[in-house]
């Protein structure tokens, strides 16, 4: 329907603060359908913050710069508004919920993408949430239980892999989806992930370990610093950046800088 | 007097608050005196003790200081000089809801009752202003001897059973609303469960308030004998007007030895509606007695539902949801009267406030001294919305003795605006995000309410966070 051009997340010269505080300082990044992009940077970088700020978060304010979802900005609308039009966030930290069960709410996500008056049909919602959960190794006793309340690290990630398989974004963002989990439970959330990829949906994997990327291979790869991207490369880049750490990227960046 | 109704009705929103003009054929007047008491009198054909009870009831009321010493001074915006006490279209409620009058019958139409009776109820009564419309059980219930009437129709047709019960549980001095209703009272059920018998559909009975400036007095008795079991289920609505419109009930609830009330209240109240409603059971040896009370909507409620254990092994329960929108006051809690050994009672509470909505508990448990092996469990949890909302508790806990155990838990928590937005980023409106967190708040609560009655409350809690956000 649409033209590929318009197939994409795209990130102007984004500038964005919280209260005084600027924390994104021109930040641009084009991600096209059916292909999944990195970011990596250290802690406080400013990475949670472009992810909140691409769904809408009310803390924070942004001062110029747009986001555009298929060409149009969605930076006037409400989070909801956004999440409907197919942009999915994977929490770093996921809220608890208390007496709200993770049937009832992915069930309730659902309904609320349906048109007024049509209901979702009950025994298909259940079918489709049993075989994503197994697929992920989420016991079946887990749809009664409430969204995240009292769960693991680990739990929590994968329930936020089995809101996104359940949800099917056209763009998603997943924040440190990797941190807390073992090994065990980082292969289990990749290969969710990976079965997700796909021509229709285009990712942008928040991390600070290039573990994950070992997994969740990576078609660029982006490195944050202090609010902008100062390196984009190919997935040897992650490599590297574990091998060699960030100070060389970000030296590199300080001498074009002052070079202009 | 005209036949011709007019057919200009108020819609909005919310599915209580929309009003059909009626006519009504007896009518008190506003204000309150000795004279209204004999009108009230004379139209319902009131035995003598009935006149020298309310007339009675209306010296207590006369007496008693409005309870402004611990409640809300906003009771004293009560105008009684300005409140019609009576109105009715007749008085004889009907059996069959072909006769009842067109402009009452549509509007329990529109409120479902017709529908819900077939699908799920053992009996229904729905009473429109001061009496009911329309009284009927199905038949196979009342084959085994259950009586559901108004009340009109019990202390005439069953005084026997009547007369021994009535007052007795809550004496009309009670306090001054429930000296109120014992002067004007109209309406409510009257009902009786012979012994052992189970009745396994609830018994239902609706309260609509159609008139502006009108105090809906109505009052319930309910008797299960030695060993039988009924639930009875109420609902209320009224549209809302400008001015203050009340609401003062009496309930009496006798459980013979080994009977079990369950007694099920979902309000939804329009925002003018004072709503002061005295309810109290008495529970013999090991009888059960359970409110299960939902208060949504009113100016203000004040309600605290009671049990007297008065024998040995038996039990009383309050669950109870408050929900205190924008410029409400719910003011709800409980009352337990411990007054026999091996006696057992328990409280859950749990209030939403939003807005400038304001959620008060007041709980009283009572084990006097001389008893043995009474137990109480306190449980109350308070959500706040925002920051203007207001939520208070006063537990009041006169344990004495040994041997008795007392357990008191209460929480407060928020709904913060983190929760929001993780429900907001899958695709949930802030409304519905809100109604969302609401109802899992009230999760393990209603899970214990028939299926009907928790879509209900679900449904009334969804419309009270989509007016109360945007
Ligand atoms: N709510 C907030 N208030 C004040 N400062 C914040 C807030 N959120 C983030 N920051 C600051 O913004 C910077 C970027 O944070 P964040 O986006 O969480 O980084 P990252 O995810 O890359 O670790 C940090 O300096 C952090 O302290
Ligand atoms: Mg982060």
């Amino acid at each position: 329907m649409s033209a590929p051009a318009t197939s994409t997340l795209s990130i102007r010269d984004l500038h964005a603060s919280i209260g005084e505080k600027p924390i994104l300082k021109g930040l641009s990044l084009e991600i096209p359908k059916g292909e999944v992009h990195a970011i990596m940077g250290k802690n406080g970088a400013g990475k949670s913050t472009l992810a909140k700020i691409m769904a809408g978060h009310p803390d924070y304010t942004v001062t110029s710069g747009d986001v555009l979802l298929d060409g149009e900005s969605i930076l006037g609308m409400e989070p909801d508004v956004r999440a409907r039009l197919g942009l999915f966030l994977a929490f770093q930290y996921p809220m608890e919920i208390p007496g709200v069960t993770i049937a009832n709410f992915i069930r309730a996500a659902l309904q609320a993408r349906l048109p007024q008056g049509e209901e979702l049909e009950a025994t298909e919602y259940y079918a489709k949430l049993y075989a994503k959960m197994d697929a992920l190794s989420v016991p079946r006793n887990f749809t009664s239980r409430s969204v995240n309340e009292g769960f693991s690290g680990g739990e929590k990630k994968r329930c936020e892999i089995l809101q996104m398989a359940m949800l099917e974004p056209s763009y998603a963002v997943l924040d440190e989806t990797d941190s807390g989990l073992d090994i065990d439970a980082l292969k289990i959330v990749s290969a969710g992930v990976n079965a997700l990829r796909g021509p229709n949906i285009g990712m942008l994997v928040i991390t600070h370990y290039q573990r994950l990327l070992d997994y969740i291979v990576p078609d660029k790869v982006h490195v944050m610093s202090d609010g902008r991207i100062i390196h984009s490369g190919d997935k040897e880049l992650a490599l590297k950046l574990e091998a060699q750490g960030y100070d060389w990227v970000e030296k590199e960046y300080a001498d074009a800088q002052s070079a202009l | 007097m005209s036949t011709e109704t007019k057919p200009d009705i108020d819609i909005d929103r919310s599915v209580g608050d929309f009003r059909y003009d009626v006519d009504y054929a007896f009518d008190a007047g506003v204000g309150l005196s000795e004279a209204t008491i004999d009108y009230i009198c004379d139209v319902k054909g009131d035995p003598d003790w009935v006149r020298a009870f309310r007339k009675e009831g209306y010296r207590k009321f006369l007496e008693k200081p409005m309870p402004t010493h611990w409640a809300t001074k906003d009771l004293e915006n009560i105008v009684f000089e300005n409140i019609r006490y009576y109105l009715s279209q007749g008085q004889v409620p009907k059996r069959s809801w072909d006769d009842v009058p067109e402009d009452v019958k549509r509007t329990f139409e529109r409120l479902g009752i017709p529908e819900q009776e077939r699908k799920f109820l053992a009996g229904v009564e729905a009473q429109f202003d001061s009496e009911a419309a329309y009284s009927n059980i199905k038949a196979a219930v009342g084959e085994q001897g259950v009586i559901f009437v108004g009340s009109a129709e019990g202390l005439k047709e069953h005084p026997e059973i009547f007369r021994k019960w009535f007052g007795k549980v809550i004496p009309s001095g009670d306090n001054k609303f429930s000296a109120l209703n014992s002067a004007v009272f109209s309406g409510g059920s009257f009902i009786y469960v012979p012994p052992g018998v189970k009745v396994s559909h609830p018994l239902q009975a609706y309260f609509r308030i159609n008139a502006q400036n009108f105090g809906q007095f109505e009052r319930t008795l309910i008797i299960a004998d030695e060993g039988a079991e009924l639930t009875y289920m109420e609902g209320c609505t009224a549209p809302k007007f400008e001015t203050a419109t009340l609401h003062s009930a009496v309930v009496e609830l006798v459980a013979m030895k080994g009977a079990k009330i369950q007694y099920i209240t979902v309000q939804n109240w329009s925002s003018n509606v004072f709503n002061l409603v005295t309810k109290r059971g008495i529970a013999h040896e090991n009888a059960e007695v359970k409110w299960i009370d939902c208060n949504i909507g009113s100016r203000l409620t004040m309600k605290y539902p009671g049990v007297v254990m008065k024998e040995k092994g038996a039990r009383g329960e309050v669950v109870s949801i408050a929900l205190a929108g924008n410029g409400q006051h719910q003011d709800t809690g409980a009352k337990m009267i411990h007054a026999a050994d091996n006696t057992t009672s328990n409280i859950i509470s749990k209030s939403i406030s939003l807005g400038s909505g304001r959620s008060t508990y007041r709980g009283m448990v009572h084990v006097p001294k001389h008893l043995k092996g009474c137990k109480n469990n306190t449980e109350c949890d308070a959500l706040l919305i925002n920051t203007h909302s207001r939520t208070d508790t006063y537990p009041a806990i006169s344990v004495r003795g040994q041997g008795n155990a007392v357990q008191h838990e209460a929480s407060v928590s928020q709904i913060n605006s983190e929760q929001i937005f993780y429900m907001q980023q899958r695709g949930l409106s802030e409304a519905a995000a809100m109604s969302l967190a609401v109802n899992g708040f009230v999760n393990d609560l209603v899970q214990q309410f028939p299926m009907e009655y928790s879509v209900e409350l679900k449904r009334l809690i969804d419309l009270e966070m989509e007016g109360s956000v945007g």
